[in-house]
């Protein structure tokens, strides 16, 4: 039965990770998302799973990745210095081939940065983070629901393709309070004949690893790699639409800043200018069929960012820079308000970017 | 009486055996050169050996079969 | 006649890629023959580092794991705890488990997680061709101590042993070595025993073993053995360094 409850984003991720099958999670604390690890710390023991707290981000990351290796849907949280340390085991998890769930919490950077919200490790996530070619699939949620949500649809899609999964949310989405409610859903089990359970005499070895010394063998499983990718891309882009059919102008935003954005749009609407927003829910696979069809129909885009602008080249990668796209941003852990935002759309009316 | 048996092509001609052995059986074999390219160990005095493995525990390459 | 020396059976029929004379080849077999006599081989999910073993995975029969340098502690801890009923063990060398991975390593043990390490120490970076190592003895000559390790400069090596012997998590500690037929007799009891100690459920173990490194060393194999006698073994002496259990049955 589904059921509705007031829920910190940070706790709907750590429930929504139990809900779909997660019963280890290993994570170091660091502010704005200790409170997935606290709720961990206090569920775990009960329903016989495993919470611990590492000696480091790095130890964490391996330790999912052994959890992983051994056939197990597991997660780890963290906040943006914590996720940099965390890059050279999800080179490995890339490189093996093996699911996992990962959280970023993020904050403003670079360096120790703050503890506000933020949303510039946007290129980190997307780009890669880790050395080596790789692709995470990347949810960015814009509520608490979504928190939920994404949670559960990030374990399944790790599971199905054999990658990293990671939501991408912010400071605010994490501290804020939201009713959510959680349906009943059916939580899909993958085969994973890979996994290290010990082949008690019967089967060969298993071997989880990332090493290829011949590079013809490495690009082999690179070209696998990403024939694979090219199936997420195709299949699992997700984005929401608001005010779009008959908008001249077009925001883009993600996350917290979508919301704002929303506003601004709703506050535009009633000026009179017609303009709708594009929010990717996934930010790899980047939604870029849809943002190159509104190129067609609108006059103009503007990307709205808590980052200096990272998004913004995806933006105009997907567009093929058919229209200008104007920048609104704040950094540092600032979030930009409504009237910036408004003030933004304007500027692209008066083609000014 | 002991019989050692040699996985000749996988000896890397460490020579560990041959010092290690009590009676001085073994020797690297140097007028041959195995599939890796190295002169492998082989015995040279089979009446002298005892079967006692020294070589064997000592063999890095895990060659040497002892039997007795 | 009877066969009374044979490969065990834990350690694949793969020509092993190590140089002349290395002892990682006697270390796997010990590790192989303690697989094969607890008959634990089915059950074993084993980690190799990143350094001379890293091909390790080819090596062991049980299914294998290939870790980030250093990590193999946090990686045998996260199967370990999500599958206690398995026998995880790691195997590492000084400049992954004492460089690197000293906090994967020191947590470890301090968490008691019953594992068991294999721990080859032979003074050098093998793999990437005989740099320092956080064991490197003072005045050793390497590539990256050219003019001898300058404890002044870089520090005085580690006794990772000793050191682990002094938290209160770990069961079961000892170095050995592995350059004569009597030492290695030893080692292959001490590893029989780490393995045995995790299948008892009694936790953290971890053997030392020092070795030797021809190729880096610059020597002979058999004066590599012989420089372990009179230059490693008097910086780090055989011995248990802990042992709970026998400390418990004593008193």
């Amino acid at each position: 039965m589904a059921e509705r409850v007031l829920m910190k984003g940070n706790e709907a991720i750590a429930e929504a990770a139990i809900r779909a099958g997660c019963r280890h999670y290993f994570g170091y604390p660091i502010t704005p998302q200790t409170e997935i690890a606290a709720y961990m710390a206090k569920k775990m023991p009960k329903i016989g799973g495993v919470f611990l707290q590492a000696e480091s981000e790095i130890a964490s990351i391996n330790m999912v990745y052994g959890a992983s290796a051994a056939g197990m849907r597991v997660m780890t949280s963290s906040s943006s210095p914590g996720i940099s340390l965390k890059a050279e085991g999800l080179s490995y998890l890339a490189g093996s081939d093996i699911p996992a769930f990962v959280v970023n919490v993020q904050r403003g950077g670079p360096g120790l940065g703050g503890i506000q919200p933020s949303q510039a490790d946007y290129f980190q996530a997307t780009k890669g983070g880790g050395h080596g070619d790789y692709r995470m699939i990347v949810l960015a949620p814009a509520s608490v629901q979504e928190m939920a949500s994404l949670t559960i649809k990030g374990f399944d899609l790790a599971d199905k393709y054999n990658m990293t999964a990671m939501i991408l949310a912010d400071g605010t989405i994490g501290q804020m309070m939201e009713p959510i409610t959680f349906e009943d859903e059916e939580i899909r089990q993958y085969d994973k004949p890979w996994a290290l359970t010990g082949h008690e005499g019967k089967r060969p070895h298993n071997v989880v690893n990332s090493l290829y010394l011949k590079p013809e063998e490495l690009e082999r499983k690179n070209f696998e790699r990403y024939e694979r990718y090219k199936l997420v891309e195709e299949n699992e882009a997700m984005w929401e639409e608001y005010m779009m059919e008959d908008a001249e102008y077009c925001v883009v935003a993600f996350g917290i800043a979508s919301r704002v954005a929303k506003n601004a749009v709703v506050a535009a609407r009633e000026k009179g200018i017609k303009v709708g927003l594009i929010r990717p829910i996934t930010l790899w696979p980047f939604p870029k069929k849809v943002l190159e069809q509104a190129a067609e129909k609108v006059r103009g885009f503007v990307c709205v960012e808590l980052s200096m602008g990272q998004m913004i080249e995806d933006v105009r990668l997907a567009t093929n820079c058919k229209r200008h796209v104007g920048l609104v941003c704040r950094s540092g852990g600032m979030v930009p308000s409504p009237d910036e935002v408004l003030a933004g759309i304007e500027n692209a009316v008066k083609g000014v970017y | 009486m002991a019989k050692l048996t040699f996985k000749t092509d996988l000896c890397k001609g460490c020579g560990l055996c041959v010092s290690t052995c009590p009676k001085g059986c073994l020797a690297i074999d140097t007028a041959s050169i195995n599939k890796k390219g190295y002169s492998p160990a082989v015995m040279v005095n089979e009446d002298k050996c005892i079967g006692c493995a020294f070589c064997a525990t000592m063999c890095p390459d895990c060659i040497i079969t002892v039997e007795k | 006649m009877a066969v009374v020396f044979d490969k065990p059976k834990s350690l694949a029929d793969l020509p092993l890629h190590y140089c002349p004379g290395c002892p990682h080849g006697i270390i796997h077999r010990l590790v192989a023959e303690a697989l094969d006599e607890l008959g634990i081989e089915g059950k074993a999910i084993g980690i190799a580092p990143v350094g001379c073993a890293v091909m390790a995975y080819d090596y062991f029969t049980c299914d294998m794991i290939e870790s980030a340098h250093g990590r193999a502690p946090a990686v045998a801890t996260g199967i370990k705890r999500c599958r206690p009923d398995n026998i995880v063990f790691t195997y590492q060398g000084d400049g992954d488990l004492a460089s690197i991975g000293m906090a994967e390593t020191v947590h470890a043990a301090a968490r008691n997680e019953n594992i068991t390490i294999i721990f080859v120490n032979n003074a050098i970076y093998g793999m990437t061709g005989g740099q320092m190592a956080p064991t490197t003895l003072p005045g050793q000559v390497t590539q990256t101590s050219p003019y001898g390790r300058d404890v002044n400069q870089c520090g005085w090596p580690i006794r990772v042993s000793e050191m682990l012997a002094t938290l209160e998590g770990p069961e079961y500690i000892t170095r050995v070595a592995v350059n004569n037929v009597k030492n290695v007799m030893n080692a292959k009891k001490a590893i029989k025993k780490a393995f045995q100690n995790q299948v008892e459920g009694k936790g953290f173990s971890l053997v030392e073993v020092i070795s030797a490194c021809p190729t880096n060393w610059g020597m002979t194999p058999e004066q590599a053995l012989k420089w372990v006698d009179s230059d490693m073994l008097p910086y780090y002496p055989m011995g248990v360094y802990k042992d709970r259990s026998a400390a418990k049955e004593a008193k």
